[in-house]
C-alpha cells in the first residue's frame, strides 16, 4: 500500500476492483465503510456480485481478466474530457518528456520485439535527453512525441464500444464508473483504488496495477490521504517476507539479485546505482552502494572486506534472463533436476497452479523438509490420492514449528506497519519457532563444512550466525537490531545541509538507513528498516502512542513505518510546488519557512519551486517524477489488453497479439491448454472466503471454520445452471484439459452472462481453499487442478483468475 | 426447552438466580456454560495479558491473548480494543484465534520422519532430524553445485535444492530463512508473494 488501511476513511472515492474487500478483508472493509458514512462513493468491479457489491454505491461486473480495457477506457475518458489534474500531471509526471523517435506501437507489439525469444530489447523505450543530461520535456504537452500525446493517442484506441465489448460491461456502466471516479482530478478530492489477488493473478497483472497507476497520476491521486494504490495483501507478513527477500530475484530491502555478467562489486554497483544530471532530482538510490555492502556486512561481518569485494563473489549469480519463480521451481522438479525441496509455512502442493503437475513434480525428491504448526497436503504427497508409499523415495521430515502467538517477533501489514508482537505461552510439546530451527538447521551445516570443506565454502563457513541466546534458544532482538543495522567502528557522520556531526561508537545501533556507509563501516540486513531502533536501543515496532494529531489516522506512534516511519509514501506530492497542501483539509504535510510540517517527508529537501535546493516529489525514481511512460515493464511502457493465456476469444479484439507477448510459457507434457475451445467453454475464476485462509492449510484443521465452509463448492449463475439442467446442491464435476474438481453446485444470481464480441459468454467460480487430506471424509480435492502453469510477464504470479472450464452433471 | 444466554438472564433477573431455575426442571447446561464464562471473565482480570497480530490476512489487527498465570496456558484471546485498526473488532478467522493455540488437537507437536518407501510417519528427536537434513543439504548441494555456467563466469549456484515460504512467519525469521538460502547458494527461492 502506499498509504495505510486507517487511511481509507479519508477518501472521497473508492474504486474496489479486483478484491472482494467486505469478505477477504473485513476489518480493512470498516475503514472503507466510514468514508462511506461520510458520503464517500464505493464502486465495486467485479465478475461477481459478492457482499462486498452489496455495500457498494455501486456494483459492475467484468469479465475475468479485462481490467486493462476497463481502465485503459477511464484513461482515454480522462484524457479526452480532459478530467486530469493539470498542475499535478505538469509538475509531478513525465507527460512533458519526450519519447525517443525510434520507440513505436503496431497492432498490440512495441518496437524491439523478438517473437522466438517472446522478450523486447528496450533499446528504442527511451525518453530524450539534452545535451546536459537532462530529459527535454515539453510544458504545452502538445509535442505529438510527448509522453502525454502517446498516451492520449494509445489510448484512443480504447473507445466505449470497444471496451464494453471485450469487457462485457454496459458502455452505460462504463461512463458511470469512468464519471465518478474522474470527479476526484480535483486539488480537494481524493480518489483511492484497493486491489488484491483478483488483479495480481492475470499474465497482465503488474500491467493491471500499472494501469491504475497511471490514472492516479493523471488525478493527482497519489501521496495524498485518501489515495494511494492500496494493495491489501493476504498474508499476514506477505509485505515483511517480500521486503525480507524470500525471492529469487532479490535480497532484502529490494536490492537486486546479481546476474552472472555481473562479475565484480564494482560492475554489479555501477549497473544498479542510477545516475541523474537533473539537480532537482533526488535520485535516492544514488545511496544503493551503502545499502548494499552494509548489507552484505550485515552477513560475513568481519570476513567481507574491500579486498574480497565484501563477499560479493559468494552471493549465488542467476543465469542473465533467466527465472526461478515458484513455477520454474516446480517444473524443474517434475523435470528432474531438484532433488531437496523445503516447505516452510506453506502448501504448494495445493496452492501452486496445475497441482497434478506439482504432486508428480514432489514425488521426484530424494528429500522434503516442512516446518508448520499442522500438516498438509505437500508434507503427506507421499500419500496422496493415486499415489503408492511403496514406490516413493522420498526421505521426508515435518518438523513442529510454534504458532505466532507462542513467540516474540514483528509482522509487516500491508500498510507497511511493522508491529510487534509478545511471546503468550510456550509452544506444545517439541514445536520450535520456526527462526530457531532455521538457526539450528543451518548451524549444523555449516559445522559440516567447517570439517569437510566444499564449494563456495567460505559462503557458509564464514556466515555471522550466532543468534541463539546463551539458553540455546532463538534470540529474537539480536535478529531485529541486524537487520536494523549496527556500527562496526566508531563513525563520525557529517550532516553538510545541517552543519552538524554526529559520532557513532562501534557496536551502537544506526538510527537509519541515511547513516549507512558504503565503506565497511556498518552493517545492515535491511535497509529499507533501518531505523526501527533509535541508536540507544529502543526498539520502535513495539510503540503503541494512540495519538493522531492530523485526525487523518495517521498514527505515527503506533509501531514503526519503513521507510523512516512515513505513513503516505511519496507525500509531497500532496503539495504543490511551493509546498502548499493542495487539499488544506486533508493537511498531511505542508511546507512552513524552512522545514516541512506533518508525516514524515519523502526527504528534507524544500518543495520544488526552489530551483536551488528543492526536489520532485517521486525521490525512488531517476527522473525524480511519477512515471506515466514506464520502460521499466517487461512488455512494454504503455499497458496494453492483452487475453488471458486461456480465454473465450480466438482474436483480441483489440490487436492481432491475442495474449501478452513477453509472458513465459512452460512447455512440459502436463502443460496444456485449451483456448477458444468448445469443450472448455466457461471462464473460470478463482477466490477465497471469510472462513478459511488461503489453502485452508491452517483453517480447514479447525472446527469453527470448517463446520461454517466445509467443502468445495463452483458457484453457477441460474442461467448457466438452468442450460446445463445443474441443480443448488448437486454434486458435479468441473473441468479443465489438465484436471478434474468434483465439487458441490452453488447455483445463484450472482453470476451473470457477459456480452463479448457479440457472444454470450458464461462465468463461473470456485473457492481456493481445500485439499484432500483434511477434513477426513472430504471428497474434494484443489481447485488448482484445473488451472495451467503460466504467470504475469513480470513477476511470474500465476493466472488463478481466468482460465477455461466445463462444468458437467455427475 | 430450549434457553439462550440472553433468554437466561432475563428469566434469571426475573425468578432470582439458578438454584431457583433448576428447581423448575429446566435443562441446566446453559446455566453452567455462562458460569463458566463469569468465570472466564475473572480469570481475565487477574491474568497475564500479552499483545500479539493476527496471522491470516495482511490488515494487521492486534489480540490480546490472556495467560494464566499459574499455569502459563492462555485461555482466552480477543481483538485488542487499543489498536488503532481493528479497535478490538476481528473477523470471523481472528474471533477463532484460540483455536490455533495448543488446545487444537491436530497441532503438530513431535519431530516426524517418513522413511524413503515408509507408509506411515515415525516420531524422531529433533537431534536426529537436525543432523540428517544437514547431511542431505550438505550431499545435494556438494553434487549439484554450480561453480561457474557455461560462459565460464563464477555463478557459485546451488540449483538442486528449492526453497517455498513463508509470508505467515515473523520479520526476523523471514531474514534468517533468505540468509540461510543464499549463503547454500540457493536460487529456487520463493513464497506465497507469487501466489
Amino acid at each position: 500500500m502506499t498509504n495505510h488501511y486507517c487511511d481509507l476513511k479519508n477518501a472521497d472515492v473508492i474504486l474496489i476492483m479486483g478484491s472482494n474487500a467486505a469478505e477477504h478483508h473485513p476489518i480493512a472493509f470498516k475503514w472503507i465503510m466510514r468514508a462511506k458514512e461520510k458520503g464517500a462513493t464505493i464502486i465495486h468491479v467485479d465478475p461477481r456480485y459478492t457482499r462486498t457489491s452489496a455495500r457498494c454505491d455501486l456494483h459492475v461486473p467484468l469479465r475475468s481478466g479485462t481490467d486493462i480495457a476497463f481502465l485503459g477506457g477511464m484513461i482515454n475518458f480522462i484524457l479526452e474530457k480532459n478530467k486530469y489534474f493539470k498542475d499535478y500531471v505538469l509538475s509531478y509526471t513525465n507527460a512533458s518528456f519526450i519519447v525517443g523517435e525510434d520507440f513505436n506501437f503496431k497492432d498490440g507489439l512495441f518496437s524491439g520485439y523478438d517473437p522466438k525469444k517472446r522478450k523486447y530489447d528496450k533499446a528504442t523505450w527511451v525518453l530524450e535527453k539534452d545535451g546536459n543530461g537532462i530529459p527535454k520535456r515539453d510544458m504545452t504537452l502538445t509535442n505529438p512525441r510527448s509522453v502525454f500525446q502517446m498516451m492520449k493517442k494509445h489510448y484512443s484506441r480504447y473507445t466505449l464500444d470497444k471496451v464494453s465489448s471485450i469487457t462485457g460491461v454496459s458502455k452505460e456502466n462504463l461512463l458511470k464508473v469512468y464519471e465518478i471516479y474522474a470527479s476526484t482530478g480535483v486539488p480537494d478530492k481524493a480518489g483511492t483504488e484497493c486491489y488484491a489477488l483478483g488483479w495480481t493473478h492475470h499474465t497482465t497483472g503488474s500491467q493491471n496495477i500499472r494501469t491504475m497507476s497511471i490514472i492516479q497520476l493523471l488525478l493527482g491521486n497519489m501521496g495524498i490521504a485518501g489515495g494511494g494504490i492500496n494493495a491489501l495483501r493476504g498474508e499476514p507478513n506477505v509485505q515483511g517476507s517480500t521486503d525480507h527477500a524470500i525471492l529469487y530475484n532479490v535480497l532484502p530491502g529490494y536490492l537486486k539479485m546479481p546476474a552472472a555478467s555481473l562479475d565484480t562489486l564494482e560492475a554489479y554497483l555501477h549497473k544498479c546505482t542510477p545516475e541523474s544530471k537533473d539537480p532537482q532530482s533526488a535520485n535516492y538510490y544514488q545511496n544503493y552502494p551503502k545499502f548494499f555492502v552494509s548489507f552484505l556486512k550485515s552477513y560475513w561481518e568481519e570476513k567481507a572486506t574491500k579486498e574480497n569485494e565484501f563477499g560479493y563473489s559468494w552471493l549465488p549469480k542467476m543465469e542473465d534472463g533467466k527465472h526461478y519463480s515458484t513455477m520454474h521451481l516446480f517444473d524443474r522438479m517434475y523435470a528432474g533436476s531438484i532433488k531437496g525441496f523445503f516447505a516452510i509455512g506453506a502448501d504448494p502442493a495445493v496452492s501452486t497452479p496445475n497441482s497434478n503437475k506439482v504432486r508428480k513434480a514432489l514425488q521426484n525428491l530424494d528429500w522434503l523438509v516442512g516446518e508448520n504448526i499442522f500438516n498438509n497436503e505437500t508434507y503427506e504427497f507421499w500419500r496422496g490420492p493415486g499415489v503408492d508409499p511403496t514406490k516413493n523415495k522420498t526421505e521426508c521430515f515435518l518438523l513442529p514449528a510454534a504458532a505466532t502467538m507462542e513467540k516474540e517477533g514483528s509482522q509487516s501489514n500491508s500498510g507497511r506497519w511493522v508491529q510487534w508482537k509478545y511471546k503468550a505461552a510456550e509452544a506444545p510439546g517439541d514445536a520450535l519457532p520456526v527462526g530457531e530451527i532455521e538457526i539450528k538447521i543451518m548451524a549444523a551445516v555449516k559445522k559440516l563444512y567447517e570439517k569437510e570443506g566444499g564449494p563456495n565454502a567460505e559462503a557458509i563457513v564464514n556466515l555471522k550466525w550466532d543468534y541463539l541466546n546463551k539458553q540455546g534458544h532463538f534470540d529474537v532482538i539480536k535478529v531485529a537490531q541486524r537487520i536494523n543495522g549496527v556500527f562496526l567502528e566508531d563513525t563520525v557522520i557529517e550532516d553538510k545541509a545541517k552543519k552538524t556531526k554526529t559520532e557513532f561508537k562501534k557496536g551502537q545501533l544506526v538510527p537509519g538507513f541515511g547513516n549507512l556507509q558504503a565503506d565497511g563501516k556498518t552493517a545492515a540486513g535491511n535497509w529499507c528498516i533501518s531505523g526501527s531502533y533509535t541508536a540507544e536501543g529502543l526498539n520502535k515496532m513495539a510503540s503503541r502512542g494512540k495519538e493522531d494529531p492530523t485526525g487523518l489516522g495517521l498514527f505515527p506512534n503506533w509501531a514503526y513505518a519503513w521507510p523512516v516511519n512515513r505513513r503516505i509514501m511519496y507525500n509531497r506530492a500532496s503539495c504543490d510546488i511551493n509546498g502548499k497542501p493542495y487539499n488544506p483539509k486533508r493537511n498531511i504535510l505542508e511546507w512552513k519557512g524552512d522545514k516541512w510540517v506533518g508525516d514524515v517527508p519523502d526527504g528534507p529537501w524544500p518543495p520544488q519551486a526552489d530551483k536551488e535546493k528543492g526536489k520532485y516529489p517521486f525521490i525512488m525514481k531517476q527522473d525524480g517524477l511519477g512515471a506515466l511512460f514506464g520502460p521499466g515493464m517487461v512488455e512494454g511502457p504503455f499497458p496494453e489488453h492483452y487475453e488471458p493465456l486461456e480465454g473465450p476469444l480466438a482474436k483480441n479484439p483489440l490487436s492481432s497479439q491475442r495474449m501478452n507477448p513477453a509472458a513465459e510459457i512452460f512447455k512440459s507434457d502436463m502443460d496444456k491448454v485449451a483456448n477458444a475451445s468448445e469443450k472448455f467453454p466457461y471462464v473460470c475464476t478463482t477466490y477465497s472466503c471469510t472462513e478459511h485462509w488461503c489453502t485452508g492449510a491452517l483453517t480447514r484443521w479447525q472446527a469453527w471454520l470448517l463446520e461454517m465452509q466445509p467443502e468445495l463448492y463452483v458457484e453457477i449463475g441460474d442461467k448457466l445452471a438452468k442450460e446445463k439442467g445443474i441443480k443448488n446442491g448437486e454434486r458435479i464435476k468441473v473441468s479443465s484439459i489438465r484436471g478434474e474438481a468434483p465439487c458441490i453446485a452453488m447455483v445463484t444470481k450472482r453470476f451473470k452472462p457477459f456480452m463479448v464480441e457479440g457472444k454470450e459468454i458464461h462465468q463461473v467460480g470456485m473457492p481456493f481453499n481445500y485439499g484432500w487430506l483434511f477434513p477426513k471424509d472430504s471428497t474434494s480435492d484443489s481447485t488448482n487442478m484445473l488451472t495451467p502453469t503460466v504467470g504475469d510477464a513480470n513477476t511470474f504470479c500465476p493466472e488463478y483468475k481466468a482460465f477455461m472450464v466445463n462444468v458437467e452433471k455427475l | 426447552m430450549q434457553i439462550t444466554r440472553r433468554g437466561f438472564l432475563t428469566m434469571a433477573g426475573a425468578v432470582g438466580g439458578g438454584v431457583a431455575l433448576s428447581s423448575l426442571g429446566l435443562n441446566l447446561n446453559p446455566t453452567r456454560a455462562y458460569a463458566d464464562e463469569l468465570s472466564k471473565m475473572d480469570r481475565i482480570k487477574i491474568a497475564k495479558q500479552v499483545t500479539t497480530i493476527c496471522c491470516y490476512c495482511s490488515v494487521g489487527c492486534g489480540l490480546v491473548c490472556s495467560v494464566d498465570k499459574a499455569t502459563g496456558k492462555i485461555f482466552n484471546i480477543e481483538g485488542d480494543a487499543d489498536h488503532p485498526i481493528n479497535e478490538g473488532s476481528l473477523c470471523a478467522k481472528g474471533a477463532g484465534f484460540f483455536d490455533l493455540t495448543e488446545a487444537n488437537k491436530h497441532r503438530l507437536t513431535k519431530v516426524l520422519y517418513r522413511k524413503p518407501y515408509g507408509t506411515e510417519w515415525e516420531e524422531k528427536d529433533w537431534d536426529f532430524a537436525l543432523s540428517r537434513i544437514a547431511r542431505l543439504i550438505k550431499d545435494t548441494r556438494d553434487k549439484g553445485f554450480v561453480k561457474r555456467n557455461d560462459k565460464g563466469e563464477v555463478v557459485n549456484r546451488c540449483e538442486s535444492i528449492g526453497h517455498y515460504g513463508s509470508s505467515n512467519i515473523d520479520n526476523e525469521e523471514c531474514w534468517l530463512v533468505t540468509a540461510k538460502c543464499r549463503a547454500l547458494g540457493m536460487v529456487y527461492i520463493d513464497h506465497q508473494a507469487r501466489v
